[in-house]
């Protein structure tokens, strides 16, 4: 019997805006406990909330970004239940009409492109922390975190493996960093994943009964709970017992979901519009102006530089996957004509996902504090372009520029660096190359194509990588034929 | 002293014939020697009363006063006041020291008035007798053993008695009109937005509306100019241009039309009522206005909206008296659930417990559309009703209650009863409208007796001037209660 897991993904992103939701304390919130909780955020008697408009605005970035359908009048709402680090007793939210319904995000998993829907976004505050450990026999409670902005994302249950849903994250996480609404910082859970994980026999058309996997922060725990669950539901289905609709904790030490509640002690929320706060306006001149300052997004980017620049999918998604990346990217490309711009796409992608990835990997930094600049390692490319650099030469003059050097052409003057172009110079070392290796040479032309090589690298050892490989090759090639 | 309105007190003041200090002193005595009998304050603090009085009298010396510098204001205890006990008339919070100025406390301070203290009221302002207050019942000046209406029943007895010169109020659903009418004093519950409700403890956000109460309308003029007006703390504040209320106050009522709505007419009315309301509107045909009739057909139905939709948003906006981090809570408990519990149950009193157990109710999944929904479309009929009427008319006036003063403990234990009494102030309310109520006569046994005015949306000026003319031609707002001192 075969099985297929169908999961949909509710995220809670952290927008990140210097103040809170409906208060001016600061989103900071690595400050004392409490230290950023104004008397909006310990909801003294009598304070009213105030919406936050920058939050608004990264909303509507997000559902501009997706194409979604952005609802220019939404309704703010409570969900009132009691715990202690929800300070008014009810929850700001968006019930019945959120800011954003609709919207779609598209990815690759593997080979095959896949589109997940959205059903909606919308717009609520975070609750702060109760700190169980801190305190013997009590708990502590800290609101620095409480009115926090956050963006709930939904999607439909269109996800039918855990790689799949992993991908959706992966770039949702992507997306929300590129357009400057959220750090992205998934340690602080300032980027979390709920999945609503169900199983059903193939070819079923029916959705089976959900259990939803709470406050997954990390792309490797989302993969790790969904299969788990999607195992244990198999499990239970086949052993002939039934899912409960429940809300589940992942365990990442022992790899397992356990029971958090069953629907049965679900909350009754009792939604209502907040009388606080007015209907969510948004005229056409807003969503004009937040348009206009979006950045392209990732997947215009990817389709231009494939269609554009001639660059292979694998190349571009790297290029694509920050926006730091993508400018870097481009900052370096706009030192090219046209003549040039497809090579050194190819070689500027190459170098970007090899060596410079390599480094700042090493350094643990990113694109935006990258130490050789983009017009640094335009300049490298126009001299393996051009010949002057092999690309052996070319690292090591990488090496100087990363160490703090600032022109390309001083190192290669400096360390010599130039490689060989006068052609009776690479003869003559070919020639001697030719006299050493006899056997090669009887090899090659006894049809070996391989021992040409061998010989090519000999030459290259002897001008210490100087020489130009192809220019040693066709000069061989031309002596021994 | 005791007698004089707010205007005088202030022009007495400017011409230096007593400091704001000794005014203040003489009112502060003279409260707290009645307040023993009428129990209007909660909360007297000399301290900072006088410090406020003594930085008055500067500014009287040598500063720029306004019309209400150095002048005693009592607050209802539903307004934070910073460092000042702010109660609600509750349990919860009874030694909660606000940390914050509600946005109207500061407007006065600003404007160099003086906190005098901080009046009694219906517990979370739920009542309409000011029975339910944690500190007791307030006593109606006019006849001890009857209630002075409520919520704001503490500013209103207050006023009556001379313990003040002015207070302010809340009105959810005729909390200011139906004590001003029961005590025989002027209050105004403005427009919806109108008045910040910033700092003023919520009981049920969309109805609630804070405003003056005082002598005459003149006063009511003088201490709205400090009241109203943009508050960007506030959401549902209206930024309007700011109105000068008392330089319009003299304006005619000749040719105003008068709406008289037969729903407000009905024979539930008692008969002196009938009889006074009938000759103030004679008094008004004198003044050149004229009657028409106007129909408000879905304004039976308010009382029955306002229940649904008040309890409701109050039974959210308490939730956040859990014990947590303010307030009262158990001395005793188990774990977190019977910390809330009894907490709650200890903190908060019958009527309030009866609203939030409604709201909860009317909340619930199932019974929203039943209940809410219903409640809220009730109330866009009754909006309409109004619009519609204000097509014929500039203001609608009726009685403010369908009784004078009840007794102390005579609805107490009928909870439908008591919310009947509110029945001709609540459709102001739902609306959002202003309203106010003016003395306009006395019963057989010497109780006041109100009459309301409802007016069209941001139409404070024309209705304090429609009020201040009747004022000019009738005694009724100053007759005084018979009371004798300590």
């Amino acid at each position: 019997m075969e099985w297929e897991t169908v999961i949909g993904i509710e995220t809670h992103v952290q927008l990140s805006t210097q103040s809170k939701i409906f208060s001016g304390a600061s989103t900071d919130v690595g400050a004392e406990p409490n230290a950023h909780a104004c008397e909006v955020d310990l909801a003294l008697p009598g304070v009213l909330p105030v919406l936050n408009r920058e939050a608004v605005e990264k909303a509507l970035r997000f559902g501009i970004a997706t194409q979604a359908t952005i609802n220019q009048r939404s309704i703010f709402a409570r969900k009132n239940y009691f715990y202690p680090d929800l300070p008014k007793g009810y929850q700001i939210s968006q019930f019945e009409i959120p800011i954003i319904e609709g919207g779609s995000l598209t990815f690759r998993v593997g080979d095959v492109e896949k589109t997940i829907n959205l059903t909606r976004a919308h717009l609520e505050e975070d609750a702060g922390k109760s700190l169980h450990e801190d305190f013997v026999g009590m708990s502590g409670i800290d609101l620095n975190r409480a009115g926090t902005p956050l963006l709930e994302i939904v999607t439909e249950p269109e996800m039918r493996s855990s790689s799949e849903a992993v991908e959706y994250a992966k770039t949702l996480h992507t997306l929300v960093r590129w357009i400057g609404i959220c750090d992205g910082n998934m340690q602080e859970g300032n980027f979390r994943c709920d999945a609503n994980v169900s199983v059903r026999r193939k070819g079923d058309n029916t959705l089976g009964t959900r259990r939803e996997i709470k406050n997954l922060n990390s792309f490797r725990f989302l993969q790790q709970a969904i299969e788990y669950e999607a195992r244990w539901q198999i499990e239970q289905i086949e052993d002939g017992l039934p899912i409960v609709q429940a809300t589940v904790l992942f365990d990442p030490d022992s790899g397992e979901t356990r029971l958090m509640r069953t629907k049965e002690d679900a909350h009754d929320y009792r939604y209502f519009p907040d009388p606080d706060l007015l209907p969510l306006i948004i005229d056409d001149d807003w969503l004009v102006t937040v348009r206009s300052s979006l950045p392209e997004l990732p997947k215009s980017k990817a389709e231009r530089y494939q269609a554009e620049l001639a660059l292979n999918g694998p190349d571009v998604a790297s290029l694509v996957s920050t926006l730091e990346a993508a400018s870097y990217f481009e900052s370096a490309l706009a030192e090219f004509d046209e003549q040039t711009i497809k090579p050194a796409a190819k070689l500027i992608a190459n170098w970007m996902n090899g060596e410079v990835a390599a480094a700042l990997n090493r350094e643990q930094k990113d694109f935006s504090v990258c130490p050789v600049s983009p017009s640094s390692l335009s300049t490298l490319i126009k001299r393996i372009l051009d010949n002057t650099l092999s690309t052996k030469l070319a690292r090591l003059v990488f090496e100087e520029l990363w160490g703090g050097a600032l022109s390309v052409d001083d190192i290669i003057k400096e360390k010599g660096f130039t490689q060989m172009s006068d052609s009776g110079e690479i003869e003559s070392y070919v020639d001697q190359v030719i006299a050493q290796n006899p056997q090669q040479v009887d090899d090659f032309k006894a049809g070996k194509e391989k021992a040409l090589n061998s010989l090519v690298g000999q030459v290259m050892k002897l001008t210490k990588g100087k020489a130009n490989p192809t220019q040693v090759n066709e000069i061989l090639k031309a002596k021994l034929v | 002293m005791f007698d004089k309105t707010v205007k005088e007190l202030g022009n007495a003041l400017r011409r230096k014939e007593f400091s704001s200090v000794e005014l203040t002193q003489a009112f502060l005595d003279r409260s707290k020697s009645l307040n023993g009998k009428i129990n209007a304050f909660i909360t007297f603090d000399e301290e900072q009363t006088l410090a406020q009085a003594r930085a008055a009298d500067e500014t009287l010396l040598k500063g720029e006063p306004t019309h209400l510098t150095g002048i005693p204001i009592a607050h209802k205890d539903i307004w934070c006041a910073k460092d000042w006990i702010t109660t609600c008339g509750s349990r919860m919070l009874e030694n909660f020291r606000s940390p914050y100025n509600a946005h109207i406390i500061k407007r006065f301070n600003d404007f160099g008035a003086v906190i005098q203290g901080k009046t009694n009221m219906d517990e979370f302002a739920m009542g309409s007798s000011n029975e339910t207050s944690w500190f007791g019942a307030v006593k109606n000046p006019w006849d001890l053993n009857r209630v002075p209406g409520g919520s704001s029943g503490g500013s209103a007895a207050a006023v009556a008695a001379g313990m003040t010169p002015a207070s302010t109020g809340t009105d959810t659903g005729g909390s200011i009109r139906q004590p001003a009418a029961l005590c025989g004093i002027s209050g105004l519950k403005p427009t919806y937005g109108l008045v910040s409700r910033y700092g003023m403890i919520a009981f049920a956000s969309s109805l609630d509306q804070g405003g003056p109460m005082a002598k005459s309308a003149e006063d009511l003029a003088i201490l709205l100019e400090a009241m109203a007006g943009f508050d960007a703390k506030d959401s549902t504040s209206v930024n309007n241009k700011q109105v000068d209320y008392a330089s319009s106050i003299n304006a005619s009522v000749a040719g105003l039309k008068i709406g008289i709505p037969k729903e407000y007419f009905s024979d539930h009315i008692a008969p002196d009522i009938q009889k006074a309301i009938e000759l103030a509107l004679k008094e008004y045909q004198k003044l050149g206005a004229i009657l028409v009739d106007v129909e408000l057909p879905t304004s039976p139905l308010s009382v029955a909206a306002y229940y649904v939709i008040a309890p409701a948003e109050a039974s959210s906006n308490l939730s956040r008296f859990d014990g947590v981090r303010y307030g009262y809570r158990a001395p005793e408990y188990g774990d977190l659930n019977d910390m809330y519990a009894k907490t709650r149950a200890q903190g908060f009193g019958a009527e309030v417990k009866r609203r939030i157990l409604i709201g909860t109710y009317v909340l619930s999944h199932g019974y929203y559309d039943a209940y809410y929904i219903k409640a809220q479309k009730i109330r866009r009929l009754i909006s309409q009703d109004f619009m519609r009427a204000f097509q014929t008319c500039d203001v609608i006036m009726s009685p403010t209650t369908p009784s004078t003063a009840f007794k102390l403990g005579e609805k107490a234990s009928d909870p439908v009863q008591m919310y009947l009494s509110d029945t001709f102030t609540i459709a102001a309310n739902l609306a959002g409208l202003p309203a106010m109520s003016i003395p306009c006569g006395f019963d057989q046994t010497n109780l006041p007796i109100g009459l309301q005015l409802i007016g069209n949306y941001f139409d404070e000026a024309k209705m304090l001037a429609t009020a201040h003319q009747f004022q000019r031609v009738t005694d009724w707002h100053l007759k005084k209660p018979p009371l004798t001192t300590a």
